[in-house]
């Protein structure tokens, strides 16, 4: 329990009040860190977005219109709640929290911070106890995000289906057939980042990313980050995986029927989840809270203290991704959803399971003492008799759909 | 602390269960069935089994309970269920005796094995003292690929056959519709 919560040797004996208030304390600040961070994610996107268009965007509620998704909120909260005449009343209401509970769940086992410096690991010193910067530190860590990425997808599913509407059960449908399939390529790009790291706790992969050559993106060879990279934005619904509200199609996706705080529950839900991905991209392949340092040489933050300079890294470094989110959806255009289908079955689940049997060939060679080169070339061979394999079969199947014609 | 996850877990499992049964609307009847796999996840937690609880959750939770879903919805057989029509004659004595049956075998098990119960902190050796919060996935990796490795494989077959199975009666279904189709035009 004590190792869970990442308070490591207090629980043990009897219970000390400040081991709970440290608890409550993080558990506050994560909650408030989530609510801000969403917020600020919200203007960040508007505000970004409309530079890139050329137009002004928020800029009336507070300075920069850093106040406007908060007027947005007070709004949504004093509208009429509607509930439709043919919804199922009590899974119309269940839905919104099932997509609002999961996203700040996951958010709870991200190192949020730590002192990387002079072997401290990212443990910090609070009122005379050493913890670590992070709510929660289960041991199964990265499973546990998975998990609920996994329960996330009732929220959307149910908010369809239960609004007794046709548009939004089609966008729910495709939701959850579009989330199920990404998050096979997710875990399977995730069990190199296991393999390279030996661990599945996310504090344990934080600190195995000491230096700029030890970051997983480096130390898995760039695929399977770019994999986790396109799996996550589908699996955020985010452009330009967002056939789930598609406008033109849909009217407005899963989420038609909904009004006021039900509204506005998954609307928060959805931009808490791209900060929270954000953040498990940088913990899995960014190093998390470590500093950059290269050879021994630490860049260091003047005039801050080792303790808060994690958080400053992690900040920087999530800032990098939500950035990418946001250009995405103001670059590309919406997949069709055949093509949304094939990339995820036909590329990026092959691709995942080809590099990560490449990479366990690679280190099972390192123990055994075999020949890098041989161990590489007959990998490689594999690989290569695989994929030719593969687009044998795909020739075959596309074949017999033109003879037999499709099949839906 | 323990006996009050027991109890809530507990609670969970059976009041899910009882759910799946009893609730009329399929998806109802789902949702249900999530709620006990979630108290079957938190009884794994308990017994620090995390990686199972983890499991649990994403493979059952997370996709198989969806996919009944998907196909609730997509097929349209969520109207509420008329339970008066038997579509097989006999159906319910025969479901009942075997219940009866099921239950003679658990509490047969029970019984048998509960001079065999280990006691706490004996049999696999759990990671409860938090120096290696990963033995729990190394112990597990290291029975199935070394010694079970076997019914490892001869498990993953199966469900490979059953893909292709699954695949097979997919198209061939869908070839003669194709057929009667043409005929049509």
């Amino acid at each position: 329990m004590s190792n869970m919560f990442a308070i490591d040797p207090l629980l043990n004996g009897e219970l000390l009040w400040t081991p709970l208030v440290i608890v409550i304390l993080k558990v506050l600040a994560v909650f408030v860190t989530g609510l801000v961070a969403t917020m600020l994610m919200v203007w960040f996107e508007r505000k970004v977005i409309s530079g890139m268009q050329n137009r002004i965007g928020p800029n009336k509620a507070g300075p920069f219109g850093l106040l406007q998704t908060l007027a947005d909120g007070i709004k949504l909260f004093f509208k009429e709640d509607l509930i439709p005449d043919r919804s199922d009343r009590f899974v119309f209401k269940l839905a919104p929290f099932l997509s609002f509970v999961p996203a700040f769940l996951s958010f709870a086992i991200i190192p949020l911070g730590g002192d990387f410096r002079n072997g401290n690991n990212g443990m910090v010193t609070w009122f005379g106890h050493a913890t670590r910067v992070q709510l929660a530190d289960p041991p199964v860590g990265v499973l546990f995000a998975l998990a609920i990425s996994a329960i996330a997808v009732y929220g959307i599913m149910l908010a369809g289906w239960s609004s007794g509407s046709k548009y939004p059960l089609l966008g729910s449908v495709r939701a959850s057939a579009q989330m199920v399939s990404y998050e096979a390529a997710l875990g399977l790009s995730l069990g190199t980042v296991f393999l390279v790291t030996g661990t599945l706790s996310t504090s344990g992969i934080v600190a195995a990313q000491n230096s700029l050559g030890n970051w997983n993106v480096i130390a898995t060879g760039v695929v399977p980050f770019v994999i986790f990279l396109i799996a996550a934005t589908a699996e955020l619904n985010r452009p330009p995986f967002d056939l789930v509200e598609a406008e033109q199609e849909l009217v407005g996706g899963f989420n038609t029927e909904y009004s006021s705080i039900r509204f506005a529950l998954f609307y928060l839900a959805e931009f808490m989840n791209t900060v929270t991905m954000s953040a498990l991209i940088v913990t899995l392949f960014f190093g998390g809270p470590q500093p950059i340092s290269f050879r021994g040489t630490v860049l260091d933050i003047p005039f801050v203290p080792n303790g808060i300079e994690g958080t400053i890294w992690l900040f920087l470094k999530v800032l990098v991704f939500l950035y990418i989110y946001v250009w995405l959806r103001a670059t590309l255009p919406r997949f069709r959803y055949d093509q949304l289908m094939d990339l995820g079955w036909k590329v990026l689940i092959p691709a995942s399971l080809g590099w990560f049997m490449l990479i366990a060939a690679q280190r099972l060679g390192r123990d055994q003492g075999w020949n890098t080169l041989i161990v590489t070339t007959v990998s490689v061979a594999i690989l290569g008799a695989s994929y030719a394999l593969l687009q044998a079969a795909f020739k075959v199947s596309a074949k017999q759909r033109e003879t037999e014609g499709s099949m839906f | 602390m323990e006996l009050f996850v027991f109890v809530c877990a507990t609670v969970m499992i059976i009041v899910g269960a009882l759910g799946v049964v009893l609730r009329k609307h399929p998806v109802h009847a789902a949702l249900s069935l999530v709620l006990t796999l979630f108290g079957i996840a938190v009884m794994f937690v308990a017994q620090h089994a995390e990686f199972l609880a983890a499991v649990q959750v994403i493979v059952y939770a997370g996709a198989i309970v969806v996919l009944f879903l998907f196909v609730i919805m997509l097929l349209g057989v969520d109207q509420v269920e008329n339970l008066k029509t038997e579509p097989l004659a006999g159906q319910r004595w025969v479901a009942g005796v075997v219940g009866v049956c099921l239950l003679g075998l658990l509490g047969a098990a029970i019984y048998t094995g509960a001079d065999s119960v280990i006691a706490r902190g004996e049999g696999i050796a759990s990671n409860v003292a938090g120096d290696n919060p990963d033995a729990n996935i190394q112990q597990l990796a290291s029975s199935i690929f070394s010694d079970y490795v076997m019914a490892f494989e001869v498990t993953s077959i199966l469900l490979v056959v059953a893909v292709v199975g699954t695949v097979l009666l997919a198209r061939r279904r869908t070839a003669g519709k194709q057929q009667t189709a043409g005929a049509a035009k």
